[in-house]
């Protein structure tokens, strides 16, 4: 374990994870990263009529980093227009954990590829546009 | 339940006998081995004897044993200084594919310095290819380098055999036995070794001290330059406290080996069995006997090694993993992926090294431990969603 190289911020989210788990008929839901390269994050969004996130879950397969990262994501989007969950950047998802070691930056990158996916999918059932949204890519190591 | 350390393939804690027999060359008899006057003859006795304590161990001579600063050096001096030694002979190099990295990088640094090297493959369950091996020789292979026994899977090498085909072609054959020494029979003539390394505190012994064990006749040259220490091999004002410690821990871990390695065998076996047969899709990494009795490598799929580290070190319980996310390194590790391990399972992999001290019911609690995690880790995963609800369809 990264003694001392984790925040409490992400011992916290990683020893008690936020919004774990599925949404059944979510609004969207993206999947990104590989097995190969050791994380996969599946992240799902339940969005109102107005546009407004009422609920997010994750599931994740990955390091203490990666699962804190997709807590910490989660907590963040709820509650937020799907324009502004699009605004959250992997450096929001660090600062808010107190920083990540620098090996582990890739896993913030990797929660927000994840939003961006779930969003996208949510685009795509409803032929909603959300401004600057790009179709993500499946795995952000490629 | 107070900690469980089962990280003993990292660091050993040090036998409390060899750091008393340490404490007297701090302070009282502080002076230099390699000095003239009268205060250097009890630190040169020390010095002795635990070159004594050390050659008996494996049944090599006190001459043939040389200090050096530990495992990395020890390996470094072996294959650097016995490749430039025989250059005019021949330029080839032979290691396997699962060396610690001591002995891998350093076959990447002769590689840059226009030696040749091949690495030979192992088997599923990390064992040598002798046939594979056989075929690597060249006429121009001058030395070959397998460890003893693996730090990740605890694979033991058939060194006496490999030591024998070397010798037939005229080979010299070196062993890293860092993870072996101290916890295993080694006898060098038995097992055909010109060249064998140790580190201190794999044994019980501190940090920062180790050896290498040069079979008398190989004139191999020195590594470190600068002095006349270890008969002008390696320059350096011997580290005599550590020396001191590395010695006695030796001969304590050496005596009554077959004894100890019973119990161990059996605290071992008692956790494959359990893990093996309580946590689903779970693999035993190396070989099922043919391996260090206090190691123990597991891959659980659908699971990264990095998180059930963590999750097991809020429960006092320190183990350590083969997988990319420890190392910051995008691959898992190659001892994983040379046993034929696909990447994703090889990032859910934890090493389990045993102290000797641990008793069942810490097995036990570790066991439990480690169920609980596996359990929550994959009530987090994708990939364990995913595969059971195709075992659904």
């Amino acid at each position: 374990m990264y003694d001392g190289e984790y925040s409490d911020k992400v011992i916290d989210h990683f020893t008690n994870p936020r919004n774990v788990g599925e949404i059944e008929n979510p609004s969207g839901v993206g999947t990104v990263g590989n097995a190969k390269c050791g994380d996969i994050m599946r992240i799902f969004l339940d969005i109102d009529e107005n546009g407004i996130i009422r609920d997010c879950k994750f599931k994740t397969f990955g390091c203490g980093a990666a699962v804190a990262s997709s807590s910490m994501a989660t907590e963040m989007v709820k509650g937020k227009s799907v324009q502004e969950a699009m605004e959250i950047t992997n450096k929001a998802v660090m600062q808010a954990l107190d920083g990540l070691p620098v090996v582990k930056i890739h896993c913030s990158l990797l929660a927000e590829e994840a939003i961006h996916a779930a969003l996208w999918d949510y685009c795509q059932k409803t032929g909603t546009v959300i401004e600057g949204l790009k179709e993500p890519k499946a795995d952000i190591n490629d | 339940m107070e900690e469980v350390y089962l990280d003993n393939a990292a660091t050993s804690r040090m036998k409390k006998e060899a750091l008393d027999a340490m404490m007297p060359y701090f302070m009282d008899e502080f002076a230099n081995p390699s000095s003239i006057h009268a205060m250097s003859r009890a630190p040169r006795a020390a010095v002795k004897k635990a070159r004594e304590q050390i050659a008996g161990c494996i049944n090599a001579e006190p001459g043939e044993i040389y200090f050096t600063s530990g495992g990395t050096e020890s390996d470094n001096w072996a294959l650097i200084s016995g490749m430039e030694m025989q250059e005019k002979k021949g330029k080839h190099l032979i290691i396997s594919t699962i060396e610690h990295h001591a002995i891998l990088e350093t076959s990447y640094y002769l590689e840059k310095r226009g030696f040749e090297v091949t690495r030979v493959k192992v088997d599923k369950d990390g064992i040598i290819d002798m046939a594979e091996l056989e075929k690597a020789i060249r006429p121009d292979t001058v030395l070959i380098s397998v460890m003893t026994a693996n730090n990740e899977i605890g694979s033991i090498q058939p060194i006496a055999e490999i030591g024998k085909l070397a010798h037939d072609k005229g080979i010299l054959f070196h062993t890293d036995a860092v993870q072996a020494f101290g916890h295993i029979p080694l006898d060098v003539k038995a097992m055909n070794v010109d060249m064998l390394s140790a580190s201190g505190h794999k044994f019980g012994g501190p940090k920062g001290v180790g050896f290498l064990y040069v079979r008398k006749g190989i004139r191999l040259p020195p590594f470190m330059h600068g002095g006349e220490q270890e008969e002008g091999r390696r320059a350096g004002t011997t580290n005599v406290p550590g020396v001191v410690g590395m010695g006695v821990a030796a001969e304590i871990s050496c005596k009554d080996m077959d004894a100890k390695n019973r119990k161990m065998t059996e605290l071992r076996d008692h956790l494959i069995d359990r893990v093996l047969k309580e946590i689903p899709y779970s693999r035993l990494n190396g070989h099922r006997y043919k391996r260090l009795p206090s190691n123990a490598d597991f891959s659980f799929e659908f699971i990264e090694g990095e998180s059930m580290l963590m999750s097991l070190g809020m429960k006092k319980v320190y183990i350590s993993t083969g997988s990319a996310c420890a190392s910051g390194s995008l691959d898992p590790s190659h001892v994983l992926l040379g046993i034929g391990l696909p990447h994703e399972i090889a990032h859910g992999s934890v090493r389990i090294s045993i102290p000797e001290e641990t008793t069942l019911e810490q097995i036990d609690y570790a066991v439990d431990c480690l169920k609980q995690t596996v359990e929550t880790m994959r009530s987090l995963s994708p990939l364990y969603d995913d595969f059971i609800k195709s075992q659904r369809v």
